[in-house]
């Protein structure tokens, strides 16, 4: 007997032998840079991407780098932090809350408890206001991004891109990656957007600027 | 065992009950309507959307003349990343290997993230079978799956539901399937999500294995893609020791930059969104990040026989966006479950005859289920010729090898052919149909002619023919 993956590839196989057309090669006409700006014009790009943030319902505040920590320490709540390896330490020099180390691994009973989670991030996309986490340095495993009812991201303005298409190409997808925009939110009932369902229903970005 | 469309009416019969219910028109109404006004303006912010549908369309065109190569690719990527490949050639071997694969964990409840094809395949009753309790968490898909009802949307399963009827649902089924709805609840959606929050959070924090779909499939790179809301896909995604993903043969994209176009159309023309909140990569397994096993089931039950139609091929290159449903207006009065599957709308009446057949009924009767407007066509992020492939799908069911057909439609074409040919018998038909005209009901003719009249009136027709007027008249010159 035949195994399905060799029926299934020889069905493929038979149903294109019958075919005429072979199709033409992909046109890649559509933009790659986001469209109403200009890419170049940082300025442009930070606003845009502070602008769709503050759409999807996230808090946004944008510091220079001195501020960082009286910015974190009044942006957390006064309860515990998960704070991924990597994290800088001095970001949080001024907050007064328990930090809580994931090492080793914590199961994720005690994640659930945890009030909060502080991360870096791998990239940001202003056009669609998303913040990518690839598990690198200061971003810490999934779980731990993903069970705190905040999460608290810092972005360094050079880390901030104006399209998908410039963003993509950086990523590496053989790290598993959380693309984020907006806090957890749903339209399933009548439609109407309610923030806030499984994933951290309060999301805040730090954007540092200089 | 939940309910399912098996045995499920045709869809001029099933439209007929559902068009009759004015809570169900009123609920389908203002979600679709809703959903409308979003998508419209976010796809206005796109300079380049045909662009991005020009695109969309090429590359899934490729995957598909080149399906088998892509297919292996994944299967190499994904393998030598850590993750375990099957194939399956139907439903049946699909929920069996699921199947084992949970009961090799020793596991009676798992989570899932809510995915079309494991409800194409009939999942959640082939488990509950096994004894293995499957528990849907994202928000509509629990609806549905707490109600005991069938999805009618594919990207909003409940939309025809509104908050009264999901409050009643929350609060009569939530104990049975673990923490109770809470005391006092509203439906006020922000309570309604907050209740689901809590009920899931549960089943979350101690599921050892959990299903998904994927929204689309690097071939480049093996990567599987998932596309959400509510973050339940996420919890799926990253907390299970197992994770078990189906994916239907025609969600592969080539290369991991060919993401950039799919991710730009999706969200935006199905929820009217930039993004949706979470998108989650992954490929194969991690050390120390998410599920350590990981089993990708690669299903085709019926895409094989899709591909092989010249003209029906391209419904797969559709990335269930849900934007055709929203649009058509026949969606619109009838709801979702009218289509009998779990894919409704247009997409549903091209994709399931495409996927099954057409030798049944209840799939025979819904290319015909259109209006053949166009609407969808123009909304298609993969640009699918919808009315292009109804019309063949019709053309299958009239002329083609399909068990079902009209036979008194054929008969009476065949009749009508002959006396065209023949002059004489032709003014003689004519002849006695204008002297018969005001006998023939305008409303309802006696079987087997009634076919005609269930969606059509009789024409008028004249006491004298053009012909006999032309003579009579001698061109209209007397």
């Amino acid at each position: 007997m035949s195994s399905a993956r060799d029926d299934i590839l020889a069905r493929v196989r038979a149903a294109n032998a019958t075919q005429r057309a072979e199709p033409g090669a992909v046109p890649r006409t559509y933009l790659r840079h986001a469209p109403g700006i200009d890419p170049a014009d940082r300025a442009a790009v930070l606003a845009l991407f502070a602008e769709r943030l503050v759409e999807y319902g996230a808090t946004v505040h944008r510091v220079r780098s001195a501020d960082v920590a009286a910015v974190l320490a009044a942006a957390l709540p006064e309860g515990s932090a998960v704070v991924p390896g990597g994290f800088p330490a001095p970001w949080l020099a001024e907050w007064t809350g328990a930090v809580i180390a994931d090492t080793p691994p914590l199961p994720a009973g005690r994640l659930d408890t945890v009030d909060a989670v502080v991360t870096t991030c791998a990239a940001a996309i202003a056009d669609s206001g998303t913040l990518v986490l690839d598990g690198g340095p200061g971003q810490g495993r999934r779980a731990a991004t993903l069970l705190p009812d905040l999460h608290l991201c810092v972005v360094q303005a050079d880390q901030v891109v104006s399209s998908i298409p410039e963003a993509i190409g950086a990523l590496n997808p053989r790290r598993p990656l959380t693309w984020i925009s907006g806090p957890s939110a749903t339209a399933d009932i009548e439609m109407i957007r309610v923030q806030g369902v499984h994933g951290p229903r309060r999301l805040t970005v730090v954007l540092v600027e200089g | 065992m939940s309910r399912t469309f098996v045995g499920w009416p045709a869809f001029p019969q099933a439209a007929a009950v559902a068009t009759r219910d004015a809570q169900l028109r009123a609920n389908v109404a203002r979600a679709t309507g809703t959903i409308r006004a979003k998508r419209a303006k976010l796809v206005a912010e796109r300079p380049d959307w045909e662009e991005l549908r020009d695109s969309a369309a090429a590359l899934k065109d490729d995957v598909l003349t080149h399906l088998d190569t892509y297919l292996l690719q994944v299967e190499e990527k994904v393998t030598a990343a850590g993750g375990t490949v099957h194939w399956a050639r139907d439903a049946a071997e699909a929920n069996r290997i699921v199947t084992d694969l949970v009961r090799a964990t020793g596991e009676r409840e798992i989570v899932k993230v809510k995915s079309m094809l494991t409800e194409e395949i009939g999942l959640d009753n082939a488990l509950a079978a096994a004894g293995i309790d499957a528990r849907e968490t994202d928000l509509a898909a629990a609806i549905v799956q707490l109600g005991d009802d069938l999805p009618s949307h594919v990207v909003v399963p409940a939309l025809h539901r509104n908050r009264a009827e999901i409050r009643d649902i929350f609060v009569r089924e939530m104990g049975r399937h673990g923490r109770p709805a809470p005391e006092g609840l509203s439906d006020d959606p922000p309570q309604l999500a907050e209740a689901a929050r809590l009920h899931m959070r549960e089943k979350f924090l101690k599921a050892k294995v959990a299903v998904s779909g994927a929204n689309f499939l690097v071939a480049e790179t093996g990567t599987a893609v998932v596309v959400e809301s509510e973050g339940n896909g996420r919890m799926c995604l990253t907390l299970a020791d197992t994770l078990i993903t189906l994916v239907g043969l025609e969600k592969v994209v080539p290369t991991w930059r060919d993401l950039e176009v799919f991710l730009q159309l999706l969200a935006r023309n199905a929820t009217g969104e930039r993004m949706a909140p979470y998108t989650t990569t992954w490929t194969g397994t991690t050390p120390g990040d998410g599920p350590q096993t990981f089993h990708l089931v690669l299903v085709d039950n019926g895409r094989t026989r899709a591909l092989a139609d010249e003209v029906g091929r391209q419904a797969l290159r559709c990335i269930r966006c849900g934007a055709c449903m929203n649009i058509c207006p026949v969606y619109e009065r009838t709801g979702g479950q009218s289509y009998g599957s779990v894919y409704p709308g247009p997409i549903g009446a091209i994709l399931n005859p495409l996927l099954k057949g057409l030798d049944d009924p209840q799939t025979a009767s819904l290319p015909y289920a259109s209006s053949l407007c166009g609407a969808c066509n123009d909304v298609c992020p993969v640009r699918i010729r919808f009315t292009d492939v109804l019309l063949e799908l019709r053309h299958q069911v009239a002329e083609g090898d399909a068990k079902v057909k009209h036979p008194g439609e054929k008969a009476a074409l065949r009749a009508v052919g002959a006396v065209m040919e023949h002059p004489a018998a032709w003014n003689a038909a004519i002849r006695a149909a204008g002297k018969a005209g005001p006998l023939i009901p305008k409303k309802k003719l006696p079987k087997p002619l009634s076919g005609w009249t269930d969606s059509r009136i009789v024409p008028g027709i004249p006491k004298e023919s053009f012909r006999a007027w032309w003579e009579r008249t001698d061109g209209g010159t007397e």
